[in-house]
């Protein structure tokens, strides 16, 4: 095959996959239900079959039999436990907004900086040679694929940087993550497209496996029995598919295959960010929780077939078993069905590359950067620059950085291993993160020094008995290691450390390492103190059913905490909007005027501390927040542990002391509270009087008059229609008071949500205009309004900013004379306020009405109108624009016509 | 005395015009003389040159309410006499108690039921 096609092929493809992305994203605001649903969720999940799945599978098959089964049978025996522990990771992961598999360790155990950064740097050795390994996978497949006689096909023949595909590849699969992986900073935003895209490639990769696995049963052999036939004539083959005592699969490394896989479905980092980080509602873990076991069955039904075939075809050829899948379709001439596998091939790689590096890249960026930027005083104090853009710039350099290791890694080390033993020791190095994980989720006296020290140690047995021995054996260290051990320590043998021998690599890394990272956990925990941070984590994590329950949860902070402070810390990271979101809903939910802020409750510092978390991770947002907030004294709980340490009865009695004045002005304030309430009490029952009257008005109408009908039957027809328009006229008024009443005290009482959104107010009102010019004309007035030529923007939500407009203008054209009214309409900048103004020359507003125009039920004008208003209108208007933060205002004399003004806070363009 | 041997003339003041037409339509259909007045001004205005035999009083008016109103005419020497019915959304102890003290000799709640308002109006003619 000419190696442009493949290329250009290669390349259509990865288009393609943009392309769904892409669109996936767009289609997503108007079918949210094309990504999430719970099919595609669990196809996402099948990320977990890579190249490794793809060539190495059949690769292992052909020398070891059904062993490569292992791997799949653990995470479908995994897959019924979802129900009860991926959901429960989903649920904590949404509560602490959390990011990434390090973000999740370090939050538990009280959001340490030092864990996350350990978690990440173990992450990237262990994932670093596997994303090696897809690279190597696409570019082994590609050169097997190409015709080497044309002079492009002879360049790329990987001696030179420019002339390997495998270069290419890398840089290709960055660009596609920065463009879908790493979009949004804050991870309540899911990536659509992505998890689209991966959904698209497993299908796919099934599609193609299953291509060559029906041509090798069907088109090779005449069907599966025959090739099974013959293989049993050939001892050492059949010996692949016998479950007697001459298996060849050694019973010991099933079943360490099967707990290994079993801890990776969750701990691997692109696992745990398409499962729980990617998944949009955690009702869709029920299906995938038999959809995923099917995929993973159906992906390998044509493993042993291949594989037997392969080894019949190639009978002492030396072929690389893990390239039958493609040299058999070429064996046999079928270029176009080799070309069907290549794309297969390269959509197993290529997803689990995308996932890994954004992973990763999260990761690096908010475990190790973060903390260490935060820690700069550059960072914390220059708060003139926002962030946000920096942040995610950040992730894609990480992205490219990461790729490029893995790239180098792939022609430095990367060439020498086989696909599945470089898989195996990644499986090993992440199952070290679940004893921790475990006891996060289960064990609420687990430590942060004792996830410390289990991390470390496991990372080292690992080290020492996978990696470390591998490099002696490629000869990179001395080879006497394996013969005298470390240091000419028998027990520190890399394969029989300890004198265990007689087990295999994988088998006997796996049984030392976890052995002693969880021992190591366990007795730790038992002699180590948490702190009060970690134990409300471990609270939170191992019962978060209870706290979503209920949310109170006990506060940390007790210091004084200031808006200005937070603030700009919100604005620097997440950027102004969102910053100007999240302080306006603390503002409208706690009825305080924003101005008037200064000191805020703990329960904004925690969400605040949240909110950074999404964003920057939970230690870098732990350390953000300590630099703004004033911490004065610890909680109750951390109280007791100083006592418990100390025995300082000293201290415990000033803590009561302090607690007994608190308790003192807490009764004051309640008190002060009760009156409050008392007052409010007395104005509602006045505004219910009131509308009981405004209602029974328009009823009283409607019974009179359908009474009148009712019992008139010689009514006169005239009569009759006259009394039933009235009927239904004050029905209509009826209705319109009811609702008015509703929405008013929805508003008041923080119920009516404010959608807050940049907002053009020229837009708003030149709308608002277009929709009363007809009421303008049917009176004969003129509307003068004249639209600046810039917009203007605020922060608002457009449908309630259109309603106060409407009801302003609508009194102006209401209370304007026919014929010679003039409503004018005004909109200008005024310092850091926009003002709008609406001017009548009606009969305006009498001084001693002046003051109450805006309370309910003034019904200033007593005016004659067939349609009288509800007198509603204008304390809806005021309560809109008091929930913008801004002021509305009228200023009348009696026969001169009024004007309205309101004020709002200007957004500058800026953003 | 003279309205005796005439029609007997109600007066309807409510703000609300679509019960003031409900109202007069019911008056008229017992052959009664009406005129409808919107406010308390207007009320006393029309007491001096309509001079009716009867008063339908709304409570919550505006300019001069229902109380106000019927304190004037009560302070009136020629119509302290006229029957008043006050009619009212407001239906409290308290408020029908007001409602006495200025005058009223009966005291209707909005929303009413047309034969009560009948009854109460030919009671009073009867008498008045």
């Amino acid at each position: 095959m000419s190696a442009i096609f493949l290329i250009l092929a290669s390349i259509g493809y990865l288009g393609l996959l943009f392309g769904i992305a892409y669109f996936s994203e767009r289609l997503e605001t108007r079918n949210p239900r094309l990504v999430n649903n719970p099919y595609t969720y669990a196809l996402s999940l099948a990320v977990y079959c890579t190249a490794w799945t793809f060539y190495g599978s059949v690769g292992r098959a052909a020398y070891s039999g059904i062993e490569f089964l292992a791997i799949y049978i653990g995470p479908s025996l995994m897959a019924p436990l979802w129900y009860f522990m991926l959901r429960k990771i989903i649920l904590i992961v949404r509560h602490q907004q959390i990011n990434s598999i390090a973000d999740f360790i370090s939050s538990r155990y009280g959001k340490s900086t030092f864990l996350g950064g350990l978690v990440t740097i173990m992450a990237l050795f262990f994932i670093i040679p596997y994303i090696s390994l897809q690279l190597k996978a696409i570019s082994s497949s590609f050169s097997l694929l190409i015709d080497r006689t044309s002079s492009l096909g002879a360049s790329l023949d990987g001696r030179s940087l420019l002339g390997d595909p495998a270069f290419y590849a890398a840089m290709i699969l960055a660009a596609f993550t920065i463009l879908f992986g790493i979009r949004h900073l804050e991870t309540t935003q899911k990536h659509s497209g992505l998890v689209a895209a991966i959904s698209f490639e497993s299908v796919i990769k099934l599609f193609a496996f299953w291509a060559v696995g029906v041509f090798v049963c069907w088109g090779i052999f005449e069907s599966p029995t025959q090739l099974f036939e013959q293989a049993n004539s050939h001892e050492e083959i059949a010996a692949l598919f016998r479950f007697d005592a001459t298996a060849t699969v050694n019973p010991l490394t099933w079943v360490v295959l099967i707990v290994l896989s079993m801890a990776t479905i969750v701990c691997l980092p692109r696992q745990f960010h398409i499962s729980v980080i990617e998944n949009q509602n955690p009702a869709h873990v029920n299906k995938a929780i038999w959809l995923f076991p099917m995929y993973l069955f159906l992906i390998n039904l044509f493993v042993l077939p291949i594989a037997v075939g392969g080894r019949l075809m190639f009978s002492g050829q030396g072929v690389d078993a893990d390239t039958f899948v493609l040299s058999l379709p070429l064996l046999e001439g079928q270029t176009e069905l080799a070309f069907v596998v290549f794309i297969g091939g390269l959509s197993a790689a290529s997803s689990m590359v995308i996932v890994s590096v954004t992973a990763l890249s999260i990761m690096s960026s908010n475990n190790l950067l973060m903390p260490w930027l935060v820690r700069t005083r550059t960072v914390r104090e220059g708060l003139e620059v926002d962030l946000s853009d920096r942040l995610i710039h950040i992730r894609r350099i990480l992205t490219f950085i990461i790729m490029l290791l893995a790239y180098v890694y792939f022609i430095t080390l990367g060439q020498k291993a086989p696909l599945v033993s470089t898989g195996l020791i990644s499986f090993v190095g992440v199952a070290q993160f679940a004893p921790v994980i475990l006891g996060a989720l289960y064990w609420k006296d687990g430590t942060k020094r004792a996830a410390t020290s289990a991390l470390l140690v496991g990372f080292a047995v690992w080290a020492f008995t996978l990696p470390f021995a591998a490099l002696a054996d490629a000869g990179v260290l001395s080879e006497g290691i394996h013969q005298e051990g470390l240091w000419g320590l028998s027990i520190l043998k890399p394969y029989a450390l300890f004198g265990l021998e007689g087990l295999d690599p994988i088998s006997h890394a796996t049984f030392w390492s976890l052995l002693l990272n969880s021992l190591t956990y366990l007795i730790v925990s038992q002699f180590s103190q948490p702190s009060a941070l970690e134990q409300k984590q471990a609270n939170l994590f191992v019962q978060i059913h209870r706290y979503i329950a209920e949310p109170k949860e006990a506060t940390m902070w007790r210091g004084k905490a200031f808006l200005r402070d937070l603030k700009p810390l919100l604005a620097r990271f997440l950027g102004e909007e969102r910053s100007y979101q999240i302080v306006q809903e603390y503002s409208i939910s706690n009825g305080l005027d924003l101005e008037n802020i200064t000191e805020v409750k703990a329960e904004f510092v925690e969400r605040v501390e949240t909110a950074l978390a999404g964003a920057v991770g939970a230690a870098s947002a732990r350390l953000l927040i300590a630099s703004a907030v004033k911490e004065e004294t610890l909680d109750a709980s951390e109280i007791m542990f100083a006592l418990d340490e100390t025995k300082e009865v000293m201290q415990y009695s000033k803590e009561l002391e302090e607690k007994q004045a608190e308790l003192e002005t807490t009764y004051k304030q309640l008190q002060q509270a009760n009156g409050r309430l008392q007052a409010m009490d007395q104005l509602r029952n006045e505004f219910l009087r009131t509308v009981t009257h405004e209602l029974r008005t328009p009823i009283t109408s409607i019974r009179s008059m359908a009474q009148i009908v009712h019992e008139n039957p010689d009514l006169p027809l005239s009569k009759r229609a006259e009394f039933l328009g009235i009927v239904v006229k004050e029905s209509e008024r009826l209705s319109r008071l009811i609702n008015e009443v509703l929405d008013l005290e929805k508003m008041e009482a923080g119920h009516a949500k404010m959608n807050l959104q940049r907002l053009d107010m020229v837009e708003v009102i030149s709308t608002s205009v277009e929709r009363l010019t007809p009421l303008v004309q049917a009176k004969n007035q003129q509307l003068r309004w004249k639209a600046p030529n810039d917009p203007i923007w605020i922060m608002g939500d457009r449908d309630r900013m259109i309603q106060v407009v409407i009801n302003l203008l609508s009194n102006a054209i209401k209370f304007s004379p026919a014929e010679k009214g003039i409503v004018h309409l005004e909109l200008k900048i005024r310092k850091d306020q926009v003002r709008f103004l609406v001017r009548d020359n009606g009969k305006g507003i009498s001084g001693e009405a002046l003051p109450y125009i805006f309370d309910k039920f003034t019904q200033f004008n007593s005016t004659r109108e067939q349609e009288k208003g509800s007198g509603l209108g204008l304390s809806i208007c005021w309560r809109i624009v008091y929930l913008h933060q801004g002021k509305i205002w009228v200023e009348s004399t009696l026969g001169q016509g009024a004007s309205f003004w309101v004020e709002l806070p200007h957004m500058k363009n800026s953003l | 005395m003279l309205n005796q041997i005439t029609k007997t003339r109600v007066l309807i003041v409510d703000d609300e015009p679509n019960i003031a037409t409900a109202i007069d339509f019911l008056m008229q259909q017992q052959g009664y003389e009406t005129t409808v007045a919107r406010d308390g001004e207007e009320a006393l205005q029309a007491i001096a040159d309509f001079q009716p035999n009867l008063v339908i009083l709304d409570v919550m008016m505006p300019r001069k309410d229902g109380l106000e109103t019927a304190t004037a005419i009560r302070q009136s020497s020629a119509y302290q006499d006229v029957p008043i019915i006050f009619l009212t959304a407001r239906d409290s102890e308290q408020d029908k108690l007001k409602g006495y003290e200025a005058g009223g000799e009966l005291y209707l709640t909005k929303p009413f039921d047309n034969h009560d308002l009948v009854a109460m109006v030919n009671e009073l003619r009867v008498y008045g």
